[in-house]
C-alpha cells in the first residue's frame, strides 16, 4: 500500500458501521410506501373474504353492490372463470383460487372484489353482495385430514382421492436403522411449531395501472421478488413480458409474507385491464392475518440413537406439514418440505432418515419462509430441543454433550447428516464465548441455590449452523427459475456510479450496504454511489430478496461487476500510464506502475477515460453486469443462550439474560448486521413467549388481528446481548460474508424454550409446545405433564 | 374526501353527508368538508396528501399511524376527522424545520433505530409525546411510553437508544431542561 491508499472506512467500504442512506428519507417520512402511490384516475378495490373455513357456494348475488354511486366494477369467480383466471398456479406447482367459484375451502378467501371510487365505498359494496353458502365439515389438521372418511378439500383437482399433498424422504433408512440398533440410549421428542405470520407491519398491496394505448401493464406491488412476479404475471394473465413491469416501492417489512403471488394482485390486475384505469388494493390487517402466506404448522417426531459416552449415533425424524387449503408455499421445487433436512448440520452424526408429509387442511395457504431459508426454522428448533432432550436422557451437561458433537473446525468441508456441505465453521469457539459471556457456571450456582428455595431459574442454550443464500443454481430454483442474481453498475465519467441489483431491500439497507461494496472493489467512496432495486423495467433479472440471500448471492455479484469493472479501468490506466498492464498495481482506488508507486491514476481518471480518453479498439464506456451463482450455500454460525425465571405460582417467565454470538463470516456494515440480529431475536423471543395463529374447533382463525396475534412491544422484549467476536469468513463468497437476516429467529427459539425446560427440570414434563403461555406453563407445572399447543378437534 | 361521482340519474349521491371542519396541520390552518365516518389517518394521508402517517392495522395496536393532536400522541386510524375540527395536529412532516431535523430524527438516524422505516414515523411522534411531557426519561419510561407501537424489525433496543439520545441532544440543547 502506497501513502496515497484510501482509508476504507472513510470512504464508507467494507467493515464501515456507516449510517444508512434510506434513513434520510424515511425519518422525514418521506418513504414512498405502495400506499403512497397514487396515480390519476385511480379507482380502490376492496375484497369480500369468506366467514366459513368450508362450504359450497350455492349463489352469489352481486346486485345491491352495483346499485351503489361510486361502484365501477364487482367481481366474482365465475367472472373470472370466463377469462381463465380463476384460478393460478402456486409457486409449488399446486393450484390456487383467485376468487371462489365452487366451495371456500378456509375462512378469509377472497369469493368477491369491488373496485370503486373510493375505499369506503368500495367497502360498503362489499358488505351489500349476499352470498348463499352451505357449510362442509371442517378440518383444522393434519390428523383429521388423514382419518378415514375425511372429507376431500380439493375435490376440484382431477385424481386428489385424499387430502394429502406429498410423501418425501431423505437420509439413508438401512444405516439409520443399523445404528438405532447399537444405541445404547434412545432419546424421543414430539412437538408442534405453531402457525405463525411474518406479518410485517405493512400489509400487502397493489396499484395495477393498464395502458390500453401502449399495452403496457405496470403494476406497483409489496413484493420481495419483482422479477419472479413479472413472470408469473406473464403466465397467469398471459400478458407478453416486455409489456410488464413490475415495480416494488418501499416495503414495509416482508419476512417472508411478500414472497408469493396473491389473488389481490391478480384481480387488481384484471379490474385496471378491463376498466383501463388504475386500480389500487390495500389489504387490512385481518385479510392480511387470515389468507396471506402463513409460517410453519409442522408437527414433528423424531428419535436419537446414543451412546452412552454422549455420542449421537443417528437420527430419525417424521414431520406432518399442514400447508393449508393451496399448496402455495414459496420454495426450492426439489424440496418438499423445505430444507427441514438441514437438521443437525452442526452435528457431527454418521446416519438420518426422515420423512415427511404435507396435507390439505381448512386453512390459510402459505408455508412461507419467514424470516427462514425454507422451514429451517422448525428444523433447528426441533434440533435443539431434541439435543436438550438427549443429553438430559443421558444424563449429560447441555454444553458437554454439543462439544462432543459438535463437526471439529479441522473437518470441513463437511458433509451434514442429511447430506449437504457445509465449508467452515467454528463452533466451539462460539460456543466458549456464549458460556463465558453468560457467566455458565456461577449461574448452574445459582440455579441450584435458588431452587432449594423455590425459585425456578434456567438456563438454555441453541447452537446452529443453517443453510442461508439460496442457491446454486444446481439444486435450487423456484418454478424451474434457477436461483443465482445480479447486479447492474454503471461508472459515470465523473466516478460517481449507479448500482441496481436483481434483489429488493425490506429494510435491509441494500441502498448503504451495496454501495460499500462498491467502496471496497473500487475506492469510490460509498457516498458517491446510488442503489436502485426494485424496477424490474431497469434492475437486472434477479430472484429477490428472502431466505437471507441478498448478501450471499447479489451482495456477491455486486463484488463481481465491481471486479469487471476494475478490469477495464486497469486497462484504461495502463493507457493513460503508458505501461502495459502487467506493471500496474490496484490500491484501493488506484492504479500505479509498480515500479514508480508515485505514478499513478485514481479509479476517477480511470472513469473519465472510459468516456474521453479510450485506447483505439476500446469500446467505450464503464459499465458492466454480473449474474452470480454461488457455488453453495453459506453456513453461519450461532450460539444463543436464555437465562430466564419462572413463576410456579402464575407460570409467568422473564427473560434475566439473553446472549447471541453470531458469526456470519465477514460483516460488510457491522451496525446493519447488529440491527438484524436483534430483529431476529425478538421474533424468536415473539414466537417463544406469545405469537401464534390457531383455529378453534369449527375452523375459525384466532389470530385475526392484533389483538388476538400478540407480538411484542418494547415493553416485553428483553435486552439481547450481541457478540462478534469469533469471524469465520465464507470460503467461496468474494467477500467472504454469509447470510444473517433469519439466524436469530430461526436458532433463538430454542434458546427461550430450553430455558423454560430446564426450569421445569425435574417435574417429568418434557415439552411445552409454543408459544409459552402463562396457562400452558401452569399447566405443566401444576400437573406435571406435557402440554400440547396443536389445535382441538371437536369430540361431538 | 372530494370525490366525483358517475350521474346514475338518481338520488343516491345526494344522500353522502358531508361535514365541514377547520384544523391545523404541521402550523398550517386547513378547511375540509368530510364525510363524518373519515378517519384521521384517511384525512391526513389522502385528503392533505401527508403519507409520513403509515397505517398498519386499523384497530389501535401498532402505532404506525400515531401523530399528536394538541400536542397527545393519538392513534389516528381510530379517531374519526372531525374530532379534530378546531384542534391542533402534528404528523412526522412537522418534526423537521426548514433547516434542521428533530433531535429525534437524528437520533433514529444515528442508533441505527429503523430499518423498513414503517413504524418509524409512529413511533417517533410517540417518543415525542413522551420527550415533551418528560425531557430526561429512564430507559423503563421510553419502553413504557413506545409499548403501543410495533416493530417488526428492530428488536426496539435501538429505538429506545434513538429516544434516549434525542433527550440528551435536546437536553443539551436547551440548558436547565432537567
Amino acid at each position: 500500500m502506497t501513502s496515497k491508499a484510501l482509508d476504507e472506512i472513510k470512504i464508507g467500504g467494507l467493515g464501515s458501521s456507516r449510517k444508512r442512506v434510506e434513513d434520510d428519507r424515511f425519518i422525514r417520512g418521506k418513504g414512498n410506501y405502495l400506499d403512497d402511490v397514487t396515480l390519476p384516475g385511480m379507482l380502490h378495490m376492496e375484497i369480500l373474504r369468506s366467514p366459513l373455513p368450508h362450504a359450497r357456494i350455492k349463489s352469489i348475488d352481486t346486485s345491491k353492490a352495483w346499485e351503489i354511486p361510486g361502484v365501477h366494477l364487482v367481481m366474482t369467480g365465475e367472472m373470472m372463470a370466463t377469462r381463465n383466471l380463476a384460478w393460478m398456479p402456486t409457486l409449488s406447482y399446486d393450484t390456487q383460487a383467485v376468487l371462489a367459484t365452487d366451495k371456500v375451502r378456509f375462512q378469509g378467501q377472497e369469493v368477491a372484489c369491488v373496485i370503486a371510487d373510493d375505499p369506503y365505498i368500495a367497502k360498503d359494496a362489499c358488505e351489500a353482495i349476499e352470498v348463499d353458502y352451505e357449510p362442509l365439515p371442517v378440518i383444522i389438521n393434519p390428523e383429521q385430514a388423514q382419518a378415514d372418511g375425511a372429507p376431500i378439500i380439493r375435490d376440484d383437482k382431477d385424481g386428489q382421492a385424499s387430502n394429502v399433498i406429498y410423501d418425501w424422504e431423505v437420509g439413508d433408512q438401512a444405516a439409520t436403522g443399523r445404528a438405532f440398533a447399537q444405541a445404547d440410549v434412545v432419546s424421543k421428542l414430539e412437538l408442534h411449531y405453531p402457525r405463525s405470520h411474518p406479518s410485517p407491519i405493512e400489509c400487502c398491496g397493489s396499484v395495477a395501472d393498464f395502458n390500453r394505448a401502449t399495452s403496457k401493464l405496470t403494476v406497483y406491488m409489496t413484493t420481495q421478488a419483482p422479477h419472479i412476479i413479472r413472470a408469473a404475471v406473464a403466465m397467469v394473465a398471459e400478458l407478453p413480458e416486455h409489456l410488464i413491469r413490475i415495480v416494488s416501492p418501499d416495503i414495509g417489512g416482508g419476512f417472508g409474507n411478500k414472497v408469493p403471488v396473491y389473488p389481490g394482485y391478480v384481480m387488481s390486475i384484471l379490474a385496471s385491464i378491463l376498466l383501463e384505469r388504475p386500480v389500487k388494493w390495500i389489504e387490512d390487517k385481518t385479510g392480511n392475518l387470515i389468507s396471506t402466506g402463513f409460517a410453519r404448522d409442522v408437527y414433528l417426531k423424531g428419535e436419537m440413537a446414543l451412546r452412552r459416552d454422549g455420542k449421537i449415533l443417528a437420527v430419525r425424524m417424521h414431520t406432518d406439514a399442514d400447508h393449508g387449503a393451496f399448496f402455495s408455499d414459496a420454495q426450492p421445487s426439489k424440496f418438499k418440505i423445505g430444507l427441514m433436512h438441514s437438521a443437525f448440520a452442526a452435528y457431527d452424526i454418521p446416519a438420518a432418515h426422515l420423512t415427511a408429509r404435507g396435507v390439505y387442511t381448512n386453512k390459510a395457504p402459505g408455508g412461507v419462509a419467514y424470516r427462514c431459508s425454507f422451514r429451517v426454522t422448525e428444523a433447528m428448533f426441533f434440533q435443539e430441543r431434541m439435543i436438550q432432550e438427549a443429553a438430559n436422557d443421558l444424563g449429560m451437561d447441555q454444553a458437554a454433550f454439543r462439544r462432543i458433537n459438535f463437526v471439529a473446525d479441522h473437518d470441513f468441508p463437511h458433509r451434514t447428516p442429511f447430506g449437504f456441505l457445509t465449508d467452515s465453521g467454528q463452533y466451539a469457539k462460539c460456543l466458549d464465548v456464549g458460556l463465558k459471556a453468560i457467566d455458565y457456571d456461577k449461574f448452574r450456582e445459582e440455579q441450584k441455590e435458588a431452587r432449594k428455595r423455590g425459585r425456578l431459574l434456567g438456563l438454555g442454550i441453541s447452537t446452529m449452523t443453517e443453510p442461508l443464500g439460496a442457491g446454486n443454481s444446481r439444486e435450487y430454483d423456484i418454478l424451474g427459475i434457477k436461483m443465482f442474481d445480479s447486479a447492474d453498475l454503471k461508472v459515470h465519467m465523473t466516478g460517481k456510479a449507479l448500482l441496481r441489483t436483481g434483489a429488493k431491500s425490506q429494510g435491509q439497507g441494500h441502498e448503504t450496504t451495496w454501495a460499500q461494496i462498491v467502496a471496497h472493489e473500487l475506492g469510490i467512496p460509498a457516498a458517491d454511489v446510488t442503489v436502485e432495486e426494485g424496477d424490474t423495467d431497469t434492475a437486472p433479472f434477479g430472484m429477490g430478496t428472502y431466505a437471507s440471500r441478498s448478501t450471499p448471492v447479489a451482495g456477491a455479484a455486486v463484488a463481481m461487476v465491481s471486479r469487471k469493472i476494475r478490469a477495464k479501468a486497469r486497462k484504461l490506466a495502463a493507457h493513460l500510464l503508458e505501461v502495459s498492464e502487467e506493471d500496474i498495481e490496484w490500491e484501493l482506488g488506484r492504479f500505479y506502475v509498480r515500479s514508480a508507486p508515485g505514478r499513478g491514476v485514481t479509479i476517477q481518471e480511470c472513469a473519465m477515460a472510459a468516456y474521453s480518453n479510450m485506447p483505439d479498439g476500446m469500446e467505450p464506456g464503464l459499465e458492466n453486469t454480473a449474474y452470480y451463482d454461488p457455488p453453495n450455500l453459506t453456513w453461519p454460525f450461532a450460539v444463543y443462550i436464555a437465562t430466564v425465571e419462572v413463576d410456579p405460582v402464575t407460570g409467568v417467565w422473564d427473560v434475566l439474560k439473553m446472549v447471541a454470538v453470531d458469526d456470519c463470516g465477514v460483516r460488510i456494515n457491522p451496525m446493519i448486521v447488529e440491527g438484524q440480529i436483534m430483529g431476529g431475536l425478538t421474533e424468536a423471543y415473539a414466537m417463544a413467549s406469545m405469537q401464534f395463529i390457531t383455529f378453534d374447533a369449527d375452523g375459525n382463525c384466532v389470530g385475526s388481528n392484533y389483538m388476538d396475534y400478540l407480538l411484542p412491544s418494547a415493553w416485553e422484549t428483553p435486552g439481547f446481548e450481541l457478540h462478534s467476536e469469533v469471524v469465520t469468513p465464507c470460503p467461496h463468497h468474494p467477500l467472504g460474508a454469509k447470510g444473517i437476516g433469519e439466524c436469530a429467529a430461526v436458532g433463538g427459539p430454542a434458546a427461550f424454550v430450553n430455558a423454560v425446560m430446564d426450569a421445569l427440570g425435574g417435574t417429568g414434563v418434557r415439552n411445552i409446545d409454543m408459544p409459552l403461555l402463562p396457562d400452558r406453563v401452569w399447566e405443566a407445572l401444576t400437573n406435571r405433564h406435557d402440554v400440547s399447543g396443536a389445535p382441538p378437534i371437536r369430540q361431538d | 374526501m372530494t370525490a366525483v361521482y358517475d350521474d346514475l340519474g338518481d338520488e343516491a349521491t345526494s344522500d353522502i353527508p358531508v361535514r365541514r371542519i377547520r384544523f391545523t396541520i404541521n402550523g398550517a390552518k386547513k378547511i375540509a368538508e368530510i364525510e363524518p365516518r373519515l378517519l384521521l389517518s384517511h384525512l391526513i394521508r389522502r385528503g392533505v396528501g401527508l403519507t409520513g402517517t403509515h397505517m398498519g392495522c386499523d384497530t389501535t395496536n401498532c402505532g404506525a399511524c400515531t401523530v399528536l393532536v394538541d400536542g397527545k400522541p393519538v392513534k389516528s386510524c381510530t379517531m374519526l376527522a372531525v374530532q379534530v375540527d378546531g384542534r391542533e395536529v402534528t404528523t412526522v412532516e412537522g418534526l423537521a424545520s426548514a433547516s434542521e431535523l428533530h433531535p429525534l430524527q437524528e437520533g433514529f438516524r444515528e442508533e441505527h433505530g429503523l430499518q423498513c422505516g414503517f413504524c418509524t414515523p409512529g413511533m417517533m411522534m410517540a417518543a415525542k409525546g413522551l420527550l415533551d411531557r418528560n425531557p430526561n426519561p429512564t430507559e423503563e419510561d421510553v419502553r413504557w411510553a413506545l409499548s403501543g407501537n410495533l416493530c417488526r424489525c428492530t428488536g426496539y433496543q435501538n429505538i429506545v437508544k434513538s429516544v434516549l439520545w434525542a433527550a440528551e441532544k435536546q437536553r443539551a440543547r436547551t440548558p436547565g431542561a432537567e
